[in-house]
């Protein structure tokens, strides 16, 4: 009894992590019907975010151990994955939709840069390659070069995986294919609760989740930006009759979403310090299973649908086989789908003609 | 006639080409030209599916794991049986049909893997099909490396070298001939119907649900194949070969070269062999620029870069198949 409630603990705890990076997945597919398969990659630069800004000497020198560098580490690593996130969608998903202005330059840019450092192999060279590359873009522009507009599901979607493949691969460049250690950023305490033993980071990982999908839900219902955010998952074309600034609200919720992957990125390395470039895209995957089985497009059912995966999975370990712990997700994926493809607490709809 | 002398000049040629391939090429390259045929039979064979029929399926490295697994089972685990009864024959004989058995078990193996995951899947639409087809290739990868009789995590080895130039490219030439004859009857007319509007299909008298598993059985047979050719290629298996980022760059292959045209499938499968190959030194810029690349094609040219252009235009000849 004990151990098995010291597994529900610990499936929470993983649970709200998941919730946390499912949010995302929910609502970009709310607003887009796309499915963003580079929310797991958000979620690994996160990480890296909070890395680097914990052994950054200034942070060190000024803050130490104390509980503000913790705050430092979330805040900055939030704040990073939300540029991220208004970075993909303005150069990646945007363009996929219609025009939109400098998509080549900014692309050609980064392959620019990539270029100036391998043939240069400094930060000069860096530099004039993408400013070459900008300027080729944005030439290139001006002849006429467009992106086409057709916008299928399709297309968005093998975007969303060049996206993601973009960034595993670039965060193999920028930060090396080698697992890196996440610094303990929270002190260890064991807090004895009866019989049970919970470590002072998993009160923290639940802590934080709750206190973020609060927030969240908060903004959803009770602000202006929030019903704007719900009028365009509503229906996007309505909102933009509606004068609803629709691409800004777009990118508002890809900003909100890659912040919570972000603060999903520290919370799960306080838990498993080892990260790596590759990090994300199991629990990328995990967390969409989640936004599934909770209902895609419902806030709540994200919450539900990654609490049951980080309970399954932690049960499947627990009590079955460890090798087996990356099926559990998908076999529940494959179950909802077949049984009830809205989810638990999603809307039932028929494809639209 | 036709038909009969088009194959024994494909076997003529292919077996003339393997006698002295290697030494024209280098071996490393022969390496190189080999991956490039089961790309092409991987990629053809994709789509199949997603091209030709319209469904977006992420799952293609699951039925080639499968095939691979199978054809190197039935061989390394039957081997003795097979060339015991196959004794009369000489060495070459009983490679051959040692093979033969091995890939048809896998293509078996692979079709009915197609068969169990589209009956149920291929009744949901778009993303939904997309990423359950993306957890069943996992779940054959998780599956897979829970058998300890095919190495589970360590990997397979021991399996022969029974493949080679000639039968990758006698695979292509099959998996060519068959999906172009496919396409071209009523049944590819039938899947470019799914594709272009199910509804209406449906409304014209199309069974959508029978094509489309049609369409994903077919597939799989051959990614089936291709894993077993590739199985008996390089000797060695590794579950984390077929994880779904396989999966990926055959999508890649097959939408740089532009959905539903054979040529542009092959064209896809061969231009990123290649160019994942020449590029190896970069490591991980290549595939930084790579998924760039992917990016602006999808942006810039979303039907790839030939489009659906095609060599020869389906649906000219009257179908065959009722």
């Amino acid at each position: 009894m004990e151990t098995f409630l010291q597994q529900v603990i610990n499936g929470i705890s993983q649970g709200s992590a998941y919730a946390l990076l499912a949010l995302g997945y929910t609502m970009v597919y709310g607003v887009l019907r796309l499915i963003n398969f580079a929310h797991g990659d958000v979620y690994m630069v996160g990480a890296f975010a909070g890395y680097y800004i914990a052994n950054n000497d200034a942070v060190q020198a000024n803050l130490g151990a104390s509980w503000m560098t913790a705050v430092v580490v979330m805040a900055g690593s939030m704040a990073v994955c939300a540029f991220l996130g208004i970075l993909i969608e303005r150069f990646a998903y945007r363009p996929g939709r219609g025009n939109s202005p400098y998509t080549l330059a900014f692309w050609l840019a980064i392959v620019g840069s990539s270029v100036g450092r391998m043939v240069g192999g400094s930060t000069p060279a860096l530099l004039a390659g993408a400013a070459a590359g900008a300027v080729l873009g944005v030439g290139l522009d001006r002849l006429g070069i467009r992106p086409a507009r057709q916008s299928s599901h399709l297309t968005l979607l093998i975007i969303a995986i060049g996206v993601s493949l973009f960034l595993e691969n670039g965060g193999q460049l920028a930060f090396g294919a080698d697992p890196k250690f996440f610094p303990e950023i929270i002190p260890t305490r064991r807090i004895q609760l009866g019989g049970l033993t919970v470590d002072s980071q998993r009160l923290t990982v639940l802590g934080v989740s709750v206190v973020l999908m609060v927030l969240l839900t908060l903004i959803i219902n009770y602000t202006k930006t929030g019903k704007a955010m719900r009028a365009v998952s509503f229906n996007l074309d309505a909102a933009k009759l509606m004068g609803i600034n629709t691409d800004r609200i777009i990118a508002f919720t890809f900003a909100l979403g890659s912040a919570l992957a972000g603060a999903g990125g520290i919370l799960v390395s306080l838990l498993y310090p080892r990260i790596d470039p590759l990090m994300g895209i199991m629990p990328g995957l995990k967390a969409f299973v989640a936004a599934v089985l909770g209902g895609i497009g419902s806030v709540p059912g994200a919450m539900v649908g990654g609490l049951i995966i980080g309970l399954a999975e932690v049960m499947a370990v627990g009590y079955g086989q460890s090798t087996y712990r990356d099926a559990t997700a998908f076999v529940i994926l494959v179950l909802i789908l077949l049984l009830r493809p809205s989810g638990i607490m999603g809307k039932r709809t028929s494809e639209k003609v | 006639m036709k038909k009969a002398a088009f194959w024994i000049a494909a076997l003529a040629v292919l077996g003339g080409l393997q006698l002295f391939v290697r030494d024209i090429v280098g071996a490393y390259n022969y390496q190189i030209l080999v991956l490039v045929g089961i790309n092409i039979i991987l990629a053809v064979s994709l789509n199949l599916i997603n091209g030709y029929t319209g469904q977006f399926s992420i799952g293609h490295a699951g039925f080639y794991a499968v095939g691979a697994y199978t054809c190197a089972g039935v061989v390394v685990y039957g081997q003795e049986a097979i060339r015991g009864a196959t004794g009369f024959l000489p060495e070459l004989g009983q490679n051959t049909v040692l093979l033969l058995v091995g890939l048809l078990c896998a293509a078996i193996a692979a079709g009915l893997a197609g068969l169990a995951v589209g009956i149920p899947s291929l009744r949901l639409r778009g993303d939904y099909l997309a990423i359950v087809t993306l957890g069943f290739g996992e779940i054959i990868r998780v599956l897979i490396l829970n058998v300890e009789a095919v190495g589970g995590a360590r990997g397979f080895s021991g399996i022969p070298q029974l493949s080679n130039f000639f039968w990758v490219y006698l695979g292509v030439v099959v998996t060519v001939v068959t999906v172009h004859n496919l396409v071209q009857s009523s049944y590819g007319r039938a899947f470019i119907s799914i594709r272009d509007d199910e509804i209406a299909a449906e409304a014209m008298g199309v069974d959508t649900t029978r094509f489309k598993v049609l369409s994903f059985v077919v597939s799989s047979i051959f990614a089936g194949i291709a894993g077993g050719l590739f199985a008996h290629f390089t000797m060695y298996l590794h579950p984390n070969t077929f994880l779904f980022t396989t999966s990926f760059y055959l999508i890649i292959m097959i939408v740089v070269g532009g959905l539903g045209s054979i040529e542009g499938a092959i064209t896809g499968a061969i231009l990123v062999t290649v160019l994942l190959e020449v590029f190896r030194e970069f490591g991980a810029f290549r595939l930084v620029n790579f998924a760039i690349l992917l990016v602006l094609i999808m942006i810039y040219r979303p039907t790839g870069l030939l489009g659906s252009w095609t060599l020869v235009r389906a649906g000219r000849r009257p179908g065959r198949a009722a």
